[in-house]
This record gives structure tokens, sequence and C-alpha cells, in this order.
């Protein structure tokens, strides 16, 4: 995202945004969190549940947040902008977001690149001809244990590689259901195999309190 | 109140007070770009780094930091002088090194603290930031890669003129300044943010390139395009005006200015009365000073003296006023007003047509009615003031008149003058507001008083006021809202019908049923000059609009930038003009004329010098006492003479005298910046880009 220039002003769209029946009523609900004369504190929440229905952030989106909350159209705009996980511009059908930060990059994420153009034919900042999918760039998303990572919408998918990129980027063009999370047999971001310390049950005396091994520096191995 | 020392002296602070302002108390100043006194804080430039104990050991933003008991501050240790040296380093990374070509070199913020904190040279070696130019009006020329981001022209126009329309959009590098969806600024007092911006990003469109301040020779004057009377400085070159700037006046402008008092200064180079004219055989023709007097003279000497009628513009001096009305008592004619527009004001109650309050006491008002008038374009400062009253809180505001956008929020008491008089009576809710007011005011302007019950409207707000209790020892709250800078002075000096005499409407009626002869003008443009039939018109002024146009005679008079002159301001405040450049051609400064013309007509005058005059004003009124500049002499409330609630008010709706705000006098008539200003926001439909040429951003 950082290589892209925040455009000044908010794009107009073709289809102008209203909230819906549904997100008018949890935009309702998220303001009422906050004390009388302080709506403004309701312009993140909103900004994201417009782009939940409406894509990205577009003009109409801004003006429909700014009479919510009674801020004025520039103060969203400038909220909108400052936050790259705001999209100023229309996306494909899944954004999909490649972390390329240092241990998503030492753990191959140029290879994620390279199954994304394959699969997709653009690279970051670009739609896909068939508006599947809009493919970025993000700095680090805090999944460093399962690198390479991307995000696609709100979940991580995990310890990628040329492979098994092609294969999820290959669903999503389809549209089939993918699973999310580690696409390698690994529990959330367990050590990968079988455990290799705690392998015993800790044993406890009558009073319920713990003890310790024998010998402690025996057992403890190294992955 | 918290004692704390700084560079070594001690400080008694106001508990919430700044460093930075503590130390301003005692002449300490700290460097600094985004802090400014009349804006909120924001503390991003970090320019104002200060070591302060005790505290973690890092330099402090003084701006942002409160004082505390017994905090030990250095402006000036190492620590601080360094933290300031890499903050400029910063700065100047994407700062453009343009200064030769840029308008704010010579007093520019940055230049000069770069002296103080910035390095011999560069250690950046890769590519400086450019950034795109925005639109923001005809008024404010953007330089964006110059933007250090303090954002004071953001908070400005959110916080002061109440229009948010400007922000910040982006982060980090790709900050940039914008109004929302890139539309021209719609504010009267955009002028403004080029005197806040510490560097060129925003420069003064139309005095682009024109002068540097070091050629400029500074005159302080006092502007004439409202009746505010704001504090100017008048920048001069040769015998040009080439800006004008604000000048500090807590009282009346604090430190802004609106943008016709700003920017319609190049009106005064165009269609200038630079040599007398005399009408032959239907038009016109140039004639020397003499050629002209004598036939003015003739003409007045002719007449009989029930047939002579004076009219006084909007932008007259009292020092020309005083010297024609002394003329028309020596020609013997009670036929002279300077309310052009009719305003209903009786001259012999000071209090009924005063700004009673005072601007500045505005602030102290607690609860604000406003009737008949839009004082955001009657009176851009003036509005202002009570924005910044509506900001401190605990004000409510009602506006009986046409619904606008005042910048603060108002309830909409409907456009109907039986509105008032429901409330002279007590029958309204928001006369208990006023009523439980300690300091209630009542703000009547021009569109109320120049209708034809204008009369009535006046007694019925008085009486309201009276019944409100506005008319305290300490308080009065009846505000008169003037919009042409000469009535006060006008009024205060008498210039107005004497027994049996006519108001400006009956000169009119009548010189167009031929009742009057010889009609003289000086400087009334703003009247139905076709409506004067056979009279002969004398215009003496500055500029050829109305007024000249219909003239049978003209003499050439001087500008408000043009002669020492003394004008009151809507609160009967008196101040004084300088002269700064001397008037075009043959003209000359307007009371010598009337002086001269005194002459020729073989009956000349004893006021034969500024003193002479300015004694004779003195002896009129008390508040054009010599030693009186700047000050008020108070008006006593006058409660009596109200009768009930005054006669009947018609139920026609309220209209504002002001329709198009950048073109409401000869000088911002002829102005070409207010023309395009007309364009863009009166008519919508002047566009961006028609300046901009290719290399132009």
């Amino acid at each position: 995202m950082s290589a892209e220039t925040t455009p000044t002003a908010p794009a107009r769209d073709e289809t102008p945004f209203a909230f819906s029946e549904a997100s008018l009523e949890e935009a309702r609900r998220i303001l009422a969190k906050y004390p009388e004369g302080r709506a403004r504190s309701g312009i993140l929440p909103l900004l994201d549940l417009a782009q939940r229905q409406h894509g990205w952030v577009s003009q109409s989106v801004v003006e429909a947040v700014a009479e919510m909350t009674g801020a004025p159209p520039i103060r969203v705009w400038e909220v909108a902008t400052f936050y790259t996980m705001y999209n100023k511009a229309p996306i494909g059908r899944a954004h999909v977001e490649i972390c390329t930060n240092l241990p998503c990059w030492l753990r191959g994420s140029d290879e994620i690149m390279r199954a994304a153009r394959d699969v997709f034919g653009v690279g970051f900042g670009e739609t896909s001809a068939d508006g599947a999918a809009t493919v970025s760039s993000a700095e680090c998303l805090g999944a460093c244990v399962n690198a390479p990572m991307v995000q696609i919408g709100d979940d991580y998918y995990e310890d990628l590689d040329y492979d098994s990129a092609v294969a999820l980027f290959t669903a999503i063009k389809e549209g089939r259901p993918v699973k999310a999370g580690s696409q390698i047999d690994r529990q959330c971001s367990a050590p990968q195999g079988t455990p290799t310390s705690l392998t015993t049950d800790p044993t406890t005396d009558e009073g319920g309190r713990w003890i310790a091994p024998e010998s402690p520096a025996a057992s403890s191995g190294t992955a | 109140m918290p004692k704390l020392t700084i560079d070594g002296i001690e400080v008694d602070a106001e508990p919430g007070m700044t460093i930075l302002q503590a130390a301003d108390l005692v002449g300490i100043e700290i460097p600094r770009f985004c802090y400014h006194e009349r804006l909120s804080i924001a503390g991003n430039c970090r320019m104002c780094l200060v070591e302060v104990k005790p505290g973690p050991p890092k330099p402090a933003a003084s701006c942002a930091m409160p004082v505390a008991e017994g905090m030990q501050v250095w402006t000036q240790s190492d620590l601080a002088v360094k933290a300031r040296k890499g903050v400029m380093e910063f700065l100047l990374i994407n700062h453009p090194l343009d200064c030769p070509i840029c308008d704010q070199g010579g007093e520019c913020d940055l230049q000069d603290q770069a002296m103080a904190f910035g390095g011999d040279r560069s250690r950046f070696l890769e590519h400086k930031r450019a950034v795109t130019e925005k639109y923001l009006g005809p008024l404010v020329k953007t330089a964006m890669t110059r933007c250090i981001h303090c954002t004071r022209c953001v908070r400005f126009i959110t916080e002061i003129a109440g229009i948010p329309e400007l922000g910040m959009v982006g982060r980090g590098e790709h900050a940039e300044i914008t109004s929302y969806v890139e539309k021209a600024l719609s504010s009267e007092l955009s002028g403004n943010i080029v005197d806040l911006c510490p560097v060129g990003a925003l420069t003064s469109a139309p005095y682009a390139f024109h002068a540097r301040p070091w050629e400029l020779r500074k005159v302080e004057s006092v502007d004439v395009f409202d009746a505010v009377g704001s504090n100017i400085r008048i920048d001069v070159r040769g015998n040009a005006v080439m800006r004008v700037l604000p000048r500090l006046n807590e009282d009346i402008n604090e430190e802004w200015l609106a943008d016709k008092s700003r920017h319609a200064i190049d009106g005064l180079r165009y269609q200038r009365l630079d040599q007398p004219y005399v009408r032959e055989d239907g038009t016109l023709r140039p004639a020397s000073w003499e050629e002209a007097l004598r036939a003015v003279a003739g003409r007045l000497l002719a007449a009989d003296a029930d047939k002579v009628a004076a009219l006084a513009g909007d932008m007259v001096d009292a020092e020309a006023m005083m010297v024609l009305k002394d003329l028309m008592g020596v020609i013997g004619s009670p036929h002279m007003d300077c309310r052009q527009d009719g305003a209903a004001l009786d001259p012999e109650d000071r209090g009924s047509y005063l700004f009673n309050p005072t601007i500045a006491g505005i602030e102290s008002a607690d609860a604000l009615l406003i009737v008949g008038s839009d004082p955001r374009w009657e009176a851009p400062i003036l509005n202002a003031r009570i924005r910044k009253r509506h900001l401190m809180g605990g004000f409510p505001i009602a506006v009986i008149g046409p619904r606008t956008d005042l910048t603060y929020p108002v309830e909409d008491l409907g456009n109907d003058p039986d509105v008032l008089d429901d409330m002279a009576r007590g029958r309204h809710p928001f006369w208990r507001v006023l009523d439980d007011a300690e300091r209630p005011m009542i703000l009547v302007g021009m569109g109320a008083l120049t209708r034809p019950d204008g009369a009535n409207i006046l007694a019925s707000a008085r009486h309201l006021a009276d019944r409100v209790g506005a008319f305290k020892d300490d308080w009065n709250g009846l505000a008169i809202l003037h919009t042409a800078a000469a009535r006060v002075g006008g009024l205060e000096l008498g210039f107005v019908p004497g027994p049996r005499g006519r108001d400006t409407a009956e000169i009119v009626a009548g010189a167009g049923r031929g009742e009057i002869d010889v009609v003289y003008l000086l400087g009334a443009d703003e009247i139905d000059t076709a409506a004067l039939g056979e009279a002969f018109v004398i215009y003496q002024g500055h500029h050829g609009d109305a007024g000249a146009n219909r003239a049978d005679a003209i003499l050439p008079g001087a500008a408000y930038t043009e002669k020492n002159a003394t004008y009151v301001n809507t609160e009967g405040r008196m101040q004084r003009t300088w002269l700064a450049v001397h008037p075009p051609g043959e003209a000359r400064e307007d009371w010598k004329i009337l002086r001269a013309l005194s002459s020729a007509m073989g009956k000349p005058l004893s006021l034969n010098t500024l003193e002479d005059v300015r004694a004779r004003l003195a002896e009129v009124s008390p508040t054009f006492a010599a030693g009186n500049e700047g000050g008020i002499v108070a008006a006593p409330p006058v409660r009596g003479a109200l009768g009930g609630s005054g006669g009947r008010l018609e139920r026609t709706p309220f209209t504002t005298p002001i329709g198009n705000y950048y073109r409401t006098d000869p000088i911002s008539r002829a102005s070409r910046t207010m023309a395009e200003c007309t364009d863009v926001y009166i008519n919508a439909t002047g566009d961006g880009d028609s300046k901009r040429t290719g290399t132009d951003g």
C-alpha cells in the first residue's frame, strides 16, 4: 500500500452509497456506545461498516458517515486517508493482502507474490481483469510464526508455499470455499509436528503442589 | 499558582498554562511553528522543544506541556538546542530551497528560524517530495511542496472561520493539506490563513510576485469596507498600495481581517477620478480645478438655498462631512443626509444608533437575539467574535430574519417582524431566555432599519431590550450593526436633515420632481441616481461609479488610503487613517476641495488646516475630541421615549442589505479580485483551473 499515493479527494462512485437496513441498525448500535455529543468517535467503526457493505470508501460513503456522526466530511476523509485498511478505490470481490515484511519474506513471500501474479495476472495495487481480487502488499500482520501468510478479507491464510498459494488463489478466483488459517497440518500457531516438550503430564503431590521432574536439564530437547 | 523556573527566572504561572505561555510572560520567546495563541494547541511541529526537569530524560514540547509546581525549564540548553536543530533538519528535508522565488521570503518564520537552528548543509541525498498544488479559491495561492504541516490553516478555518472545509489527509510523508474535494474555501476570512502560514505554502494570490517585504513602506491605518473599523497596515511601494494586512487591536479585529478589506485594494487603481470634469452639451469633458470649482460655485450661488441638497456616501470621512455640513450652513440649506439607505436612526439619541455592547463586549454577553441582520457578510470580523463567544459555551443565539449560515448554530425564530413584536410584549419562548440572561444582547441590522417601518422596529427592539434588562449600569445590550464606515461619523457630527430638511428619500424624490435644483453627492453612489431628474448633480469622490456617471460636475477626491481622515465605527469608536499614498492626478483630499469651493463661492469657511477641521469636529461632538482616538464615548442608555412597543410593524420579511459581499462600494466594484470572487462564490461560474497554466503545478 505504501507505494501508492493517497488520493487527496474521495472518488465518486456510479451507484451512490446508502446504509442498508441491516447496517443502519448496526450503525445505531455502534453510535449508542458513545456519550451524547461524542458521535464522532464512531467514525472508524462506521467507515468499516460502510466499507463492508460497499467495498470501498467513496465520496458518498464519506458523506453518509459524516451525516451519521455529525462530523464535517473533511474530518471523515482525514480519518479514512490516515488508515491503510480503508480502500480509497474500488476493489475486487476479494482483497488479497500479501505480507512482505521480513519474516514472511525470509520464508518465501516472493513466491506468494509470484503465485498471485500467475493466478490473478496482476501485481500489487491492481485488480484482476475478471474483478475476482485486488492484490496488495501488507505490512506485518503479526502472524510471523506461520509465515509466509496472506490476509483475504477477515481471514488469515498461513504456512503457504507456491503450490498451496496457487491452490488457495484459484479457489478464491473460482469462488470455491477455502479453509482459513494454516494451510498445513498445524494447530493454530503450535509447533509443527508432534510436541517436543511437556510430553508427560506434570505430577502433583498430595497438597496439590507441582513436583519438578528429577533431572530437568536432561529432558530438554530442541526442535 | 504554580511556580516554576525558566532559564533560571522564576515565573508565577496561571494553572493550566503551558510552558511556552509561561515563557512568553517573562519575555523568553521559544521558537514555534504550529503554536498560535488564538488557535487550539496541536503540538505537531516540535520546534518548541525544551528541557524539563523533573521528567523523562528527553526534550518536551513546551506548547503542549502544562506547567507544574517546582518545574525547571531550560530553553537554550544543549539538549534543547540540539533537539531543535534535529527538528529543523527534518523540516528542511522536504522543504524546497526556493526562497528567492517565494513570496514569503523575507517574512518567513522558517527562514528566520533556520538562521538560528538550521545546519549549513544538507545530509539528505534522496529525492525531495513534491506535492501537487491545491485550489483554495481566488485569494489564496498554494505552493504545497513548501508546507511543513503545522495545521494552523486547518485550525483557523475550522475554529475561527467556522467553515470546516480544510483538512490534512494522508499520513506521514504523504500527508497533504487540502480542502474537501478541492473546492474553493467558502470563507469570508480566508485571507487570514496566508498570514498564519509560517512558510510560503499559502500566499496571497492577488499579491503574488508583486513586491518584497523589505521594499514596502508600512502605514498604520483603518479599514472602511465595513463599519467595524478593523485596524490595518497598508504596505506601500512608491505611490501604490501593494497590500493590506491586519493590525492587532484586541478591541476590534484582534488580528484578523475580512477578505474584502484585504483584497479589494486593487480597485484603488481602476476607475479613478483623477481630474475634474464638467458636463457640456451632454458629455463630460475634462476641466481644470478652477473651471470646475467656478462652475459648481456658480450653480450653488444661483440656486435658491432651499433647492440645494447634499448626500454623503458610505466611505466618506468625518472631516469632509463636517466641512460640507458647514458649507450647507453657509448656503442656508437644511437638506442633507448621510443615510443613503434611509435607515431609521435618530441622530439625537446616540444610544439608539451605536453598537453599545462593543465588539469586545460580545464576549461577556450571555444571550443574543439578531434582528434583520446577517453579520457574517455585513461585518465578518464581528461575526467571528460572535462565533468566538459561541465556542465559549452558554450563549443562546436566536435570529429573526433571513435564514443564512452564520457559522454557528442559531435558533431560527422565523423571518417575521411579528415575532419581534410578540417578544417585545413578552409572549415568546425566547423572551424568557433573554430575560433570564444577565447580559442580554439585541443586535439590530440595517436589513431591519432601512424598511419603511424601521423606526417602529427600532422602538420595538429598544422596548424589548428594556424589558429584558439589557440596560444596566455596566451593560447596554442594544447593538446596532451598521454596514457603512461613514455612517456613525455622519450621525455624530449631525450630517442629517436640519429643521424642515429633507432626508435621502425626499431629496431624491424632490430632485425628480424639480423641487431640488442642485444635488451635492459626496461619495454617494448607492442611491438611485437615475431618479435625480433635471437637477444639477455635483459628484465629489474617488471612483467613476454610479454617482459620477450621472454627475454634471465631478470633483476628484481621495480614497481612504490617500488622506488623513477620521472614521467612527459602529461602536462609536473614533479612529484615524493615515495618508499612505497620494491621490492620483489632480485629485485632492476631500475637505480641502470643499474648503476651496467655499472660497470659490466667495464665502470662505474659517477652516484652513486639518487641525481646524478636527477642532471643529470636537466642538460638535465629544467623540471627536483630540485625546479620544481609538476610544469610545459611551452613550447613555435612553429608556424614555419608548412609547409602548412602538408602532405597527409590517408583515413583509426582513431582507439583508448585502446582496453580494464582494461588490458593495465603488472601490470593490472596481476591483478585479473582487470580480473574480463574485464569479467563484456568488455566480459559481469560475473554476479552479481557469488561471492555471502548464507550468503552474
